[in-house]
């Protein structure tokens, strides 16, 4: 690329240049390998397929410094922000992307080792290796991952021994302080779920602040055989905030997955959830909501990809747009060759509240083997005037019966959630994202 | 003192005029029987009454307990003491039945003032509700009218009515599609409700509903208007002679408008 570098990249950059060495040889090549990768491609831009819904010109011009670490250390962060029903066990909170030990709480029990992930590299990088060494990005398509290979500095380590199960769900907390305008915070993520064991982890965005920050988070999911993973990420960022989420599940055989999603909040959201279902009898399973307002954009981007016999997954998601805010889903299952057996469903529908807002959905499918039981399908809609009609004839005030259907709409995806406090919670969550007015 | 008034009601759908000078009088207690061809009007009369989008008033007035109906959102008119018994009830998957019945007497007990209910007061009340018309726990417990035969649907309605106990119920069509069993139990259903104090406008095409449901008054809805009042005797004539005769009273009325079919 010939062209100058953005105001984004420059930022990057600089960001980089001020961050010391982690003393281990092959993970500050890694870094400086994604740095120069990220640095020579910069954002991707509107002819780059993987981000033709989501333009990011403006955010090109946009400089994060990187937060301050001794800042978000200092920050005070009441935890009446995330504390959560139904989640009461083990917690780990990162401020502007930096673990605070005081507010967290590691004790998770026998056969589960926990830790932030500067701690895990002082400790013994070498396990971390494979994963964290790993160069294999596209391009521009991955700019964020790049940038968050090169500048993460810390997160979080979780392993399960086999046969372990964690009793309550793990809560991650990513907190913006609110204090750090304009700065920028990368948090990488590493679970391995060792064989028959069982974890659930709740990955919560929230903010008492309205400070606009750019933040990243990577992550990636190992689930041996005969294991169980259920990952519930709960988006509730201030409107102000730009956030770039990758996960990415290995499952092994006979391993299971279950992934939860609410985005409620964000200025710019992209979210990336790929499963690779690598062991006959995978299973994985997907259902998320987002409800937007405003002129908020969220991005859903969910591969499936099935490449053993006998795996199954299904996706139910939903979708609610208001206001001028945008929402893009695209979902994907491919089967490889060889993955006979397979049983895939993807359904994705979608409410437009308001004549400004907009949703693009997108269901692929692509099939390499040959006894597949495949469906997708995907609609855009209205809520149903005579549904309407008939609660009102009932007493029930319009806006009332507007918030009752479109949470009937999205309850689907809402059900089995780890346990039912959390369940009833985020209902609510959601109920009071839902717009008040009617927007005719 | 008359509970409902409709005097000289015109109104449009689709901005082809269906009520035509529509006049009616109902005192507390009373029991109305609507009766008419196709296309009369008689479901627009319901709905122009419950408030439903799409049905302009372009003319008249309707007068309930004292106050200008047409002025009030479908909600207030439910709370208000209206209710509507559908010919089709919609099916709202997602939204538990029971659920919805609360939520629905609830806001009627806020717009009036009173506190709202409980689960276990509004429980008990179901419990009660349910001696006037039988709703099996499976059925309390899905999805509102999601999957519910047509009968199961008629008798949701009516159990719903029990609940809310209106002051005015408007039974649109209630018999149609159900079958001789199902009809008596709506019908002893509706006749456990009624009271001093309640009134009902019994819209059908059929006098068979009327065997069980005896009517005070009976209408004849043509041509957008009430051409032909009596008591049940009325709607027994119909039965034997069809409408056409009415052309002979009202020569005003076309032919269409006593047999249901375009001419």
């Amino acid at each position: 690329m010939t062209t100058a570098p953005s105001p984004f990249v420059r930022a990057a950059l600089d960001a980089a240049a001020t961050v010391p060495a982690s003393g281990i040889a092959w993970l500050d090549a890694a870094r400086r390998d994604h740095l120069d990768a990220f640095a020579a491609t910069g954002l991707p831009e509107g002819r780059n397929e993987a981000w033709k819904y989501t333009p990011l010109r403006a955010l090109s011009q946009r400089a994060f410094a990187l937060a301050d670490a001794d800042a978000a250390k200092a920050a005070t962060v009441d935890a009446e922000t995330f504390v959560l029903p139904g989640v009461d066990g083990a917690r780990v909170v990162f401020v502007d992307g930096v673990f605070r030990a005081d507010l967290s709480s590691m004790a998770a029990g026998q056969g589960v080792e926990l830790l932030p992930l500067a701690a895990a590299l002082a400790d013994q990088p070498e396990p971390l290796r494979f994963v964290l060494a790993n160069r294999d990005l596209r391009g521009a398509a991955d700019a964020f991952a790049h940038l968050n290979a090169a500048l993460s500095r810390d997160g979080l380590v979780l392993r399960l021994a086999d046969g372990v199960t964690l009793d309550t769900p793990l809560h991650v907390v990513h907190v913006s302080s609110g204090s750090q305008p304009d700065s920028a915070w990368h948090v990488r993520v590493l679970v391995e779920v060792g064989k028959g064991a069982h974890a659930d982890l709740v990955e919560h965005y929230v903010s008492p602040g309205e400070a606009p920050q750019l933040g990243t988070v990577v992550a990636d999911y190992a689930v041996r055989e005969g294991a169980s993973l259920g990952i519930v990420v709960l988006q509730d960022a201030p409107a102000t905030t730009t956030l770039v989420r990758r996960g990415h599940v290995r499952l092994d055989a006979n391993a299971t997955a279950t992934l939860h999603a609410l985005e409620l909040g964000g200025a710019l959201v992209r979210h990336e959830f790929t499963a690779e279902l690598l062991g006959d009898g995978a299973r994985f399973d997907s259902r998320g909501v987002f409800a937007l307002a405003g002129r908020q954009h969220v991005d859903t981007q969910l591969e499936v990809h099935h490449k053993a016999r006998g795996t199954s997954s299904e996706a139910l998601w939903r979708g609610i747009a208001d206001g001028r805010s945008r929402g893009v889903f695209r979902g994907a299952i491919v089967v490889a060759e060889g993955a006979d057996g397979t049983d895939a469903s993807l359904s994705n529908k979608n409410l437009l509240l308001s004549p400004l807002a907009e949703i693009d959905t997108k269901p692929e499918l692509e099939i390499y083997a040959d006894e597949v039981k495949a469906a997708h399908g995907a609609t855009i809609g209205q809520l149903d005037e005579r549904s309407l009609f008939y609660m009102r004839s009932r007493g029930i005030p319009l806006v009332q019966a507007r918030s009752l259907l479109t949470l009937a709409f999205c309850r689907a995806a809402l059900e089995s959630l780890p346990n039912d406090a959390l369940r009833d919670h985020l209902g609510e969550l959601l109920v009071a994202h839902l717009p008040t007015t009617a927007t005719e | 003192m008359h509970m409902l008034k409709i005097d000289n009601l015109h109104a449009r759908v689709e901005g082809k005029e269906i009520l035509k000078g529509l006049s009616l009088a109902v005192k507390p207690g009373e029991v109305h029987a609507i009766m008419g061809p196709n296309g009369a009007g008689k479901s627009t009369l319901g709905n122009v009454l419950s408030g439903r989008d799409g049905y302009e008033v372009t003319e008249g007035s309707v007068t309930f307990d004292g106050r200008d109906l047409l002025a009030l959102e479908p909600e207030e008119r439910a709370a208000v003491g209206v209710f509507l018994a559908f010919q089709y009830p919609v099916e709202i998957p997602g939204v538990n039945n029971t659920y919805f019945l609360r939520a629905a007497l609830n806001a009627q007990r806020r717009f009036r003032g009173e506190d709202e209910l409980d689960s276990m007061r509004f429980l008990k009340l179901v419990r009660e509700k349910l001696k006037v018309m039988q709703i099996s726990d499976e059925l309390l417990h899905r999805a509102v009218n999601e999957g519910f035969s047509g009968g199961e649907k008629k008798r949701n309605e009516i159990f719903q009515m029990a609940v809310l106990e209106p002051k005015l119920a408007i039974l649109d069509e209630t018999d149609s599609g159900l079958d001789i069993d199902a009809l008596k139990q709506v019908a002893e259903g509706v006749n456990a409700l009624r009271s001093p104090d309640r009134s009902f406008l019994v819209v059908t095409h059929y006098q068979r509903l009327l065997d069980y449901i005896e009517p005070d008054f009976v209408h004849v809805l043509a041509g957008g208007r009430i051409v032909e009042s009596g008591d049940k005797n009325l709607a027994l004539k119909l039965e034997a002679e069809g409408y056409a005769w009415l052309a002979d009273t009202h020569p005003e009325l076309r032919k269409a408008d006593l047999t249901g079919v375009p001419a």
